[in-house]
């Protein structure tokens, strides 16, 4: 069977992409269009790294088959900052040091851009449930949910960009 | 992952018509977060399929709809965030959107759907016991034309289900919910997300006009046996009865009695089968509280 041609728009820009039925939507968005920005944790769903918005919603792509995304709008990690500026939620894991080896960063920094398209003034508790689908090794996540927060406060009294 | 194809049908006819060409070797692709891990894992569970048809487009599979006297109409292909954000949902069925709300990430319920959660045929599956409380039905479209299955005959076994080749669970029809009636769904893990059940407990009760018998009671069991089950023995103890704190520990002794656990690494025959009688009993009493108050 010939690789089939798909149509995805990631970060705005469309893209036509030869593609195996078999290659994740990670796999093609990191490999086939050098967005490398989203990571290969566990490849199996469970650890979030991969994270990207899928028609606007939160999915792991290394379970996304790059097929079953033919035709849709992709928003990854490179596709948050807009003319030279980090977004928020971005800005505020640098100044909390709620980065380490970095590696989960990608996949949390989208979850939680997700939560706050959602529920612009989450708790502690929300924050926490919204990224229990984000593993991290290094911070002990508790930095992580500071920076969340301070986002969320930050985008408020901006009324920012969602 | 090992090569296979894949085709993406764009209507419910079509998608039959595919399998019906195509032959054996066929799976159904929904939302992916069980089947598309079982695939890079080397699908042990199954043969590993030469073909996928995905389900994702089509409109068939998307349905919902809420009619005063036929109830709820749920599309198979609705995924888990879907299903627990929908206001009929939450308001008729609570115990439903207690279980969709409960599988996995935010990532998982944006991608599982609700069919899927069925036709994997886990005893965990958090949708099972609500679905099965609430007394739905399942659709099932295939070659043969269609008919509609009481959920509680669709388990055969662990991941076994009565789909044949080229049948499709379409959609589930859920029962209005009777007047002064309450449903919830718990299930016990040691941690609050990303985990499966230990042990799952759905109810669903319905008080009589004057509110002081039971007219009604379902429970349904989780990962207390080889699929979702209900416990009739309990509901027929209560069914009936003022629901005193005695009847409902009764039924909870009865719901004990009709789990049939194992041991695995997720808990002991002897805890599963503990928590079943805290579980049943605590949600009984909650669930009366909340058909009191209406």
């Amino acid at each position: 069977m010939p690789k089939r041609v798909i149509t995805l728009t990631v970060n705005g820009e469309t893209h036509e992409v030869a593609v195996e039925p078999w290659w994740t939507l990670l796999y093609t968005v990191r490999e086939e269009l050098g967005l490398t920005g989203s990571k290969e944790g566990c490849g199996t769903g469970d650890c979030g790294a991969c994270s990207m918005l899928l028609d606007g919603r939160l999915v792991t792509s290394c379970i996304v088959l790059a097929v079953e995304a033919d035709g849709c709008q992709v928003t990854t990690i490179e596709g948050l900052a807009q003319g030279g500026q980090l977004h928020p939620v971005q800005q505020a894991f640098v100044e909390k040091g709620a980065v380490q080896c970095g590696y989960c960063i990608p996949g949390m920094v989208m979850a939680a851009y997700d939560l706050l398209r959602r529920q612009p003034d989450p708790t502690l508790e929300e924050v926490r449930l919204a990224l229990a689908g984000n593993l991290c090794r290094c911070t002990g996540y508790t930095k992580i949910y500071e920076a969340v927060l301070a986002a969320a406060e930050r985008m408020r009294l901006e009324g920012a960009r969602g | 992952m090992r090569p296979f194809a894949h085709f993406a049908p764009r209507s419910l006819d079509e998608a039959l018509d595919i399998f019906r060409r195509e032959g054996e070797g066929g799976r159904p692709l929904a939302g992916g977060t069980d089947l598309v891990v079982q695939l890079k894992e080397g699908g042990h569970k199954f043969p590993y399929p030469r073909y996928l048809v995905s389900l994702r487009r089509l409109p068939e599979l998307k349905a919902l709809g809420w009619h005063e006297d036929q109830g709820l109409r749920l599309g198979a292909g609705l995924t888990m965030a879907e299903v627990a954000s929908n206001g009929w949902v939450r308001q008729r069925y609570p115990a439903l959107a207690d279980g969709a709300g409960l599988v996995g990430s935010r990532q998982t319920m944006n991608m599982a759907t609700v069919g899927g959660n069925v036709c994997n045929a886990a005893p965990s599956a958090d949708t099972a016991p609500p679905l099965l409380a609430l007394e739905a039905q399942a659709r099932i479209v295939g070659p043969q034309g269609e008919r509609l299955l009481p959920l509680e005959e669709f388990w055969l076994g662990p991941g076994q289900t009565v789909l044949r080749h080229g049948e499709l669970l379409t959609e589930f029809l859920l029962p209005p919910p009777l007047p002064r009636s309450a449903s919830l769904y718990r299930r016990h893990t040691p941690r609050q997300q990303m985990d499966i059940a230990v042990v799952g407990v759905a109810v669903a009760v319905a008080l009589d006009d004057g509110g002081r018998t039971l007219k009604k009671v379902r429970i349904a069991l989780g990962a207390v046996a080889p699929t979702p089950i209900r416990a009739r023995r309990a509901e027929e103890a209560l069914e009936g009865q003022a629901p005193s704190p005695e009847a409902i520990a009764r039924a909870a002794a009865i719901a004990q009695e009709e789990a049939r656990p194992i041991s695995d690494v997720r808990g002991s025959a002897a805890l599963r089968r503990h928590l079943v009688g805290v579980m049943t009993e605590r949600l009984l009493r909650e669930a009366i509280e909340r058909a009191r108050r209406g």
